[in-house]
């Protein structure tokens, strides 16, 4: 197995995607001779040409408008948008189409395609480019949303993307992106979308998140667990759409608190569904804490003069860990 | 330096038909009796449906719907040229279009009558169902055209149809831009009726045509009498040939008028005037083709008579099936959301019907 970062491993699923299946083709701005601006679509140009890696011209609308059509004559679109501040150009694409497709026409007719993006902060870019803006595509019916947290999860949940009959969000967090690596089988590996990872398991506290903020949940969780002996259990969200209510049930019946952290907004974020997951089900009278969240604030993404005051880090998540465990 | 002239271009205008059934023989295209009569026939259809559906619809019997009284020859015209193997991608007035690619009627019915079983046409694998957001299809016009090129399928193009107000939208620019650069087999139709709702083209766009916006982006433009049938059906088979030859898409502008209300909930008498109602229905499509016939002696009173009572009753069983149609599972748009299973979702179709059975045990 080699070691990769995440942005190799994305790159690893599109390269053996397009391989395996002829009817996949990646279209967006700059992903072909430049090989996209984070270097995803490294030498996918070189070995598929022209018509299967297609530089756009610069319209996020009709990216996606046309990745609709692609998917709906047979085609397997995987369209990028470069940045996750224009990807709301293609809003109306994403909710009025392809999100829609196969309800308003009872399965006849299916919006196969995969549009990712890289998305969140903590990488000093500019304004526009740090937003992280999840629960807004979780909300759509019809849509699938995906955020790997690591390399090796990143690679096999876009080859599930891929291969899935309907729409999905992948969004990719660029912090992410070459922070850190992980060993990545080259043998195929695919992961269900909707099913979330216990990544360590714990009795006192259920710690939840998803994406770039699974480092600082880790680190929380790993020192809480050094300094007090505190047992955490940590999942990993993986799919925002459809949410995986069961793991999350199943961990705060056994632990009895639940903590979510989360990079977005505090307000009408995934934070509350996940808690409302717990609340809504029996699992509630097993709650002997109000849960908490950790999250960002509900004001226009900062700049990165002050980014990350706002991002939620380890010591934040300790804090609020410590919190429901005082209860 | 002088100023020297960088680009140049003039938008042709296309007019076979005259308004009193006169035939431009240099441009007449090649099409036969039986051709010239389905034409009428789909350009009949579209109209004693569309009467018929505002009927139904005051009496409430069907929801808000677009008429497209008036507008026959643009939407049937470009529909008679349109091969089996090609894509239909409809905006939401182009129900002659519909009716001559084989979409029964009843389907149209269910589709206004608020059931999105009207969505789905059994057997007609190429023909979208409408796109309600204005212009929104055009990008998936270029998409279905670039996939068709990929695929090597030479024999096929796509026809897209949209309105005048969908050519301020920047999903007509992205589209067109997109499906020029890429050369996609595609032949956008613009069907200028005027008016967008209560906006005159005037305030829509300061261009002299839409036709002259193909320019931009490196595509023919063509402005046609879009009452003309015959001028229809001659731009767009010539734009469908150019788009198999894989020489790329082109913009055609029907210049048309809708006689009626933009839907069934509008009131047009609000914003524009009779007299422009009233000249623009000197220059019915309908009147015009039947005229043309009779002076070739393809058609007579009688066979005008035979073809009305027979299309509708057509439209009356259509009217009958729709009406027998009604009851579809409640439950039913909980099953096509994901084509995979959705543990929230069958969870809540569950509390869903759950719920039903409890008002209907509460009365």
């Amino acid at each position: 197995m080699a070691k990769m970062t995440m942005v190799q491993a994305i790159n690893l699923a599109l390269t053996q995607e397009m391989a395996k299946d002829e009817r996949v083709v990646v279209l967006g701005e700059d992903v072909g001779v430049n090989e996209g601006v984070f270097r995803v679509t490294a030498g996918l140009h070189k070995a598929y040409g022209d018509a299967r890696v297609v530089d756009t011209p610069l319209a996020e609308s009709a990216i996606l408008g046309t990745a609709v059509g692609m998917a709906l004559a047979g085609l397997r679109p995987v369209a990028e948008m470069q940045f996750d501040g224009f990807s709301y150009l293609m809003w109306g694409q994403l909710e009025g189409h392809a999100s829609r497709f196969r309800a308003r026409t009872q399965g006849r007719w299916t919006c196969p395609l995969v549009v990712r993006f890289p998305y969140g902060g903590g990488v000093r870019a500019l304004e526009h480019h740090s937003e992280s803006r999840e629960a807004m595509y979780a909300q759509i019916p019809g849509l699938k949303v995906v955020v790997p947290s690591g390399p090796r999860n990143a690679r096999a949940l876009l080859v599930a993307a891929i291969r899935d009959p309907d729409a999905v969000v992948f969004m990719e967090p660029k912090r992410s992106y070459r922070a850190f690596r992980e060993e990545v089988p080259e043998e195929e590996e695919v992961l269900e979308l909707g099913k979330a990872n216990v990544e360590r398991e714990g009795s006192d506290v259920t710690l939840v998140s998803w994406g770039a903020t699974m480092r600082a949940a880790r680190q929380a969780a790993q020192e809480l667990a050094d300094a007090r002996g505190v047992s955490v259990e940590l999942v990993d969200l993986l799919s925002l759409a459809p949410l995986d209510k069961e793991t999350i049930r199943a961990s705060v019946r056994k632990t009895g608190r639940l903590v979510v952290a989360q990079e977005e907004p505090r307000s009408y974020g995934v934070a509350s569904e996940v808690i409302a997951a717990v609340t809504d089900d029996d699992a509630f009278w097993r709650l002997v804490a109000p849960p908490r969240r950790v999250a960002g604030s509900d004001v226009v993404t900062p700049y990165f003069g002050r980014e990350e005051k706002y991002l939620p880090d380890a010591p934040r998540i300790a804090r609020a860990l410590e919190e429901v465990l005082a209860c | 330096m002088p100023r020297t002239e960088f680009a140049s271009f003039s938008i042709p205008h296309l007019r076979i038909l005259d308004e009193r059934g006169g035939l431009d023989e240099a441009l007449a295209p090649d099409l036969s009796p039986p051709e010239l009569e389905r034409l009428y026939r789909g350009m009949v259809w579209a109209r004693e449906a569309d009467q018929r559906m505002l009927r139904l619809q005051r009496q409430g019997r069907m929801g808000t719907f677009s008429p497209s009284t008036g507008q026959e020859a643009a939407a049937c015209g470009p529909a008679l040229a349109l091969g089996e193997r090609d894509w239909l991608v409809p905006a939401f007035r182009e129900l002659g279009a519909l009716l001559m690619r084989g979409v029964p009627l009843h389907r149209v019915l269910l589709f206004w009558g608020g059931f999105e079983e009207g969505n789905v046409y059994p057997g007609l694998d190429r023909t979208l169902p409408n796109a309600v957001i204005v212009g929104s299809q055009i990008p998936h016009a270029a998409g279905i055209g670039y996939a068709l090129r990929l695929r090597g399928e030479k024999d096929a193009a796509v026809l897209c149809f949209f309105g005048d107000g969908a050519t301020s939208e920047g999903d007509f620019h992205e589209g067109l831009n997109f499906a020029a650069v890429w050369k996609a087999p595609v032949v956008f139709v613009c069907q200028n009726n005027q008016w967008a709702i209560s906006t005159p083209l005037a305030k829509q766009t300061a261009a002299a045509s839409v036709a002259q916006k193909a320019v931009a982006y490196g595509m023919p433009g063509v402005r046609v009498d879009g009452n003309d049938p015959l001028a229809m059906y001659e731009a767009t088979r010539a734009a469908l040939a150019r788009a198999r030859a894989g020489e790329g898409p082109t913009l055609i502008e029907a210049a048309t008028y809708r006689l009626m209300m933009h839907t069934t909930a509008d009131d047009p008498t609000k914003y524009r005037g009779d007299e422009e109602v009233k000249a623009w229905e000197g220059r019915d499509p309908l009147v015009r083709l039947r005229l043309y016939l009779e002076r070739r002696g393809h058609w007579d009173e009688a066979r005008e008579t035979a073809l009305r009572e027979e299309v509708k009753a057509l439209i009356d069983a259509e009217v009958r099936r729709y009406e027998s149609m009604k009851e579809f599972p409640i439950a039913a748009p909980f099953d096509n959301v994901y084509g995979t299973p959705h543990p929230n979702i069958a969870e809540q179709k569950e509390e869903f019907l759950r719920a039903l059975e409890e008002d209907g045990r509460r009365g």
